[in-house]
């Protein structure tokens, strides 16, 4: 086991499963970079189920509106609930769908072998980040993981940035499908108006940043670019151009005019794509998420380099962070978010830890509840700028002391022939400090020991 | 009633083991002299809160028109709170209205962070930093407070949330606790992870931060094993919270400043009137409020509450019956020691001639004069200091008077 094996599977993939460090360990870097040949694994939904496609989706998502209707009955003209309507309680589609969704996620996480390449998924989902604050995005927050990211983790950045944009949760989340332009027919007939939130954040999260240079007439351009795309249950992708919607004649954006029509828009969201700004905030992002919260201007310029040299292809830009020998440095210096913590602890204790199917679901959906107190809901940022990437969001006290107690009751189902010695000696391998072993000498049993092995600061960070 | 005596008494002994200022009492008057007995709340309202929905102005001759479906009026099942016949609060914000007509609510009109664009992440780096443009400062202006305060010791200042915000991370210390849901790991085994912790500064601070606070809060409550749900979504229900920073607050030992983050003003669609997704987002904070001055009890009297936002919204509706990112908005100032009972405004109208490139209310008063103000009155700190430290590059800016009873 060498340092450097156990740096790819920490650092760069999601916590090392028995047996993993010695794999890396032989030659870490084609360890990794074989990972992400082609698209990233796709979660298994339940046994005897599939999940529906987009399309299926926003067809599900109207008929989950007219039900809902329907077992409101008019109040205002003092109607009751038709009884014969089934009650929508916790069992609603939104949320079975979004749970199914999200158990089968972590589950991929603590087995996966090609940890890197979720690693990448999680990076770009939480980039394009949509959220279930939105309620109505619960149905496609898993969806949207599975068709505009994994497929394209090594493919060009603008081809997930056009999957990004044209997905249902994402014209959702950001109002966009409700937006209208304002002299098109749909906006004289009825008087409607336009939404600039997706234009705005198209700028400066998704692409540019927001020193990226552009204007606020820069955000109304963008968003009358963006009008008349929206949902459409007739297409297995749920995306829909609406012609009527759409703002007719050319629109200037920063300073570039774009033709009227469909291909107007498309070429400007290319040009956002291959823009300079564009390569810089990505760049800066992606060793921000590797390397350290406050990464070398040279490792942020080695990114921007490859981004804009290919294009934005995406496979050569994580070919690239795992080439910077910054990467390897010995010293841990990103803190783990809850749901990587929860995550490298399933792994290092080989999870599924024996139990049926049943059991393991139900485990599936506590550790989703677990990840929910230390302060990181999946697909529920409260922002469209996703959950926080650096130390200083997760190390407060109240998140530390949740990351405790759970590491405690965690610890403490674990089986009694559990061998914590061995699992931490062949989960951390060289990063293990003597000081943590010598605190877990001294623990009352295995799943104690174990919990502090899950809090050490060895295992908080990576 | 075990739990509490020995969480306790290991922090007795973990103060003494790392030589932290804690809340033991000799030491603190020895090394940090006697704190303010005031307490100053900051609540940041996340998310750009419309100010024309929550302080609406309904007397304006063009209040109506502009504002369309998303008006207030007096009448109706969802009629909102009359204040002079000019000036109305929100429906949803009858705890507030109390306290107004007691004199306790101070509220603000066409008020804004010098901040000028329209990016949340940019509004609220200058609303927390204070600086006069986004990313001018790493610290808050509330942490930059804390030194001049004596409360940076790092128990005097909490954030009720997981971390602190920008607002109070800098320099001096500052913790963060919120209401616990599990049951807590027995004090054995937070000893070995203390000792695991030896070492890692960031680690062992956070830990003992958080320990200290649970004490203070166990000690403060009238039940020890009440169990609150947490916040942590947009969505949530913020009186555990509320109620938790008033326990805290209470306590004599106690922190003396809090933070809170209440989210969900970012009404881009479906923002509604007197009783729609805005004003049903207002009532969850206006029960907060009367949450927190319920746990604060006698305390009230000490404290004052400053609510703020990034920046405003659009004056009119947008095409999906919301409002999108604008300037100018409304602010609050409450509690026991506010002088109250009035709306303090530059009010310029609502003509499309006066709205900030013809959409946005205007800002005519910095939100940095309301917090000079406040620091000032009520907290004490010095001109000096909020010049040269705290406010560094608001010079010509000076601090709103009249805030705090005599």
């Amino acid at each position: 086991m060498s340092l450097e094996g156990a740096i790819a599977a920490h650092r760069f993939g999601l916590g090392a499963r028995p047996g993993e460090i010695d794999r890396a360990s032989g030659n870490p870097k084609s360890w990794l970079l074989t990972q992400i040949n082609g698209a990233a694994p796709q979660p298994k939904p339940p046994a005897g189920e599939t999940f529906a496609n987009a399309g299926r989706l926003v067809a599900e998502e109207d008929e989950y509106k007219i039900q809902k209707f329907m077992n409101k009955g008019n109040k205002k003209k003092g109607e009751k609930r038709d009884p014969s309507v089934p009650k929508l309680g916790d069992g609603n589609i939104r949320k079975r769908t979004y749970m199914d969704e999200m158990s089968a996620r972590f589950a991929l996480g603590f087995t996966t072998d090609r940890p890197f390449a979720e690693r990448l998924v999680r990076f770009w989902s939480n980039h394009f980040t949509v959220s279930a604050s939105r309620k109505k995005v619960l149905l496609f927050a898993g969806d949207f993981e599975r068709e505009a990211i994994r497929p394209n983790i090594g493919g060009s950045f603008e081809d997930m940035l056009f999957a990004v944009v044209m997905h249902p949760a994402m014209q959702i989340y950001l109002d966009n499908w409700h937006s209208i332009g304002p002299n098109s027919p749909s906006g004289n007939k009825r008087s409607k108006g336009l939404n600039e939130n997706l234009g705005r954040e198209l700028m400066e999260l998704y692409t540019l940043g927001v020193n990226g240079g552009y204007t606020q007439a820069d955000v109304i351009a963008m968003a009358k670019l963006l009008t008349g795309w929206g949902v459409y249950d007739g297409h297995v992708n749920g995306f829909g151009f609406y012609q009527e919607r759409h703002e007719p004649g050319s629109i200037v954006l920063r300073g570039k005019t774009y033709p009227p029509g469909w291909d107007g828009s498309v070429a400007a969201i290319r040009d956002l794509a291959r823009d300079p700004a564009t390569a810089r905030h990505i760049a800066r992002k992606f060793a921000t998420h590797f390397i350290a919260d406050e990464p070398s201007k040279e490792s942020v310029a080695k990114l921007e380099k490859v981004f804009k040299d290919t294009n934005g292809n995406l496979h050569a830009l994580s070919e690239a962070v795992v080439n910077d020998p910054a990467g390897w440095a010995p010293e841990q210096r990103k803190m783990r978010t809850p749901v990587e913590f929860v995550t490298a602890a399933m792994r290092l204790t080989g999870w599924p830890h024996g139990g049926n199917e049943d059991r393991q679901q139900k485990h599936l959906r506590r550790l989703i509840a677990a990840v929910r107190i230390m302060g990181e809901v999946p697909f529920s940022a409260p922002s469209p700028k996703g959950w926080p990437d650096t130390a200083d969001a997760w190390n407060g006290s109240d998140g530390i002391l949740d990351r405790i107690e759970w590491a405690k009751d965690f610890g403490s189902e674990l089986p009694e022939s559990t061998n914590a010695a061995a699992i931490a000696e062949m989960g951390l391998g060289p990063l293990l400090r003597p000081a943590t072993k010598a605190v877990m000498a001294k623990a009352a049993n295995h799943g104690e020991a174990i919990a502090l092995l899950i809090a050490s600061p060895e295992f908080q960070r990576r | 009633m075990t739990d509490l005596t020995t969480r306790r008494s290991i922090l007795k002994t973990m103060t003494a083991a790392s030589a932290l200022v804690l809340w033991d009492a000799p030491l603190r008057f020895a090394f940090a002299g006697i704190p303010t007995d005031r307490r100053l709340v900051v609540v940041i309202l996340r998310g750009a809160l419309d100010g024309l929905a929550a302080v609406p102005p309904y007397g304006d001759p063009d209040y109506a028109s502009v504002r369309g479906k998303l008006a207030l009026d007096v009448s109706g099942g969802a009629g909102l709170h009359d204040l002079d016949g000019f000036w109305g609060l929100n429906p949803a914000l009858t705890n507030m209205k109390a306290m107004y007509d007691a004199k306790e609510v101070l509220l603000f009109h066409n008020i804004c962070s010098p901040y000028r664009d329209r990016s949340h992440f940019e509004g609220q780096s200058c609303l927390e930093t204070g600086g006069a443009t986004a990313h001018a400062f790493n610290d808050g202006w509330l942490n930059r407070a804390l030194l001049p305060l004596n409360l940076a010791s790092g128990t005097g200042a909490v954030a009720i949330e997981q971390s602190p915000p920008l607002l109070l991370t800098g320099k001096a210390r500052a913790t963060s606790w919120m209401p616990a849901v599990a049951p807590e790991p027995d004090d054995a085994f937070l000893k070995k992870v203390r000792a695991l912790y030896a070492g890692d500064p960031t680690l062992s601070a956070a830990l003992d931060g958080g320990l200290s606070m649970q004490a203070e809060a166990m000690a403060a409550s009238d039940d020890p094993f009440e169990k609150s749900g947490k916040n942590k979504a947009a969505g949530g229900n913020l009186t555990p919270l509320f109620k938790g920073a008033g326990k805290l607050l209470a306590a004599p030992n106690g922190p003396r400043v809090a933070v809170l983050d209440a989210s969900g003003w970012d009404t881009h669609i479906g923002e509604g009137a007197g009783d729609g997704a805005l004003a049903r987002r207002l009532q969850v904070l206006d029960q907060g409020i009367d949450a927190l001055k319920t746990a604060l009890g006698p305390i009230w009297k000490k404290t004052a509450v400053v609510m703020a936002t990034e920046f405003g919204r659009t004056v009119r509706p947008n095409g999906a019956g919301g409002t999108d990112h604008g300037t100018g908005t409304a602010a609050y100032l409450l509690g026991g020691a506010v002088d109250g009972g009035h709306v303090r405004a530059e009010w310029v109208g609502l003509k499309p001639s006066v709205l900030k490139d013809g959409r946005d209310q205007p800002a005519r008063t910095d939100l940095r004069a309301l917090f000079k103000g406040v620091l000032a009155e009520h907290m004490g700190v010095s001109q000096a200091a909020l010049q040269s430290s705290v406010f560094p590059d608001s010079g010509s800016i000076p601090p709103l008077k009249g805030l705090i009873r005599a």
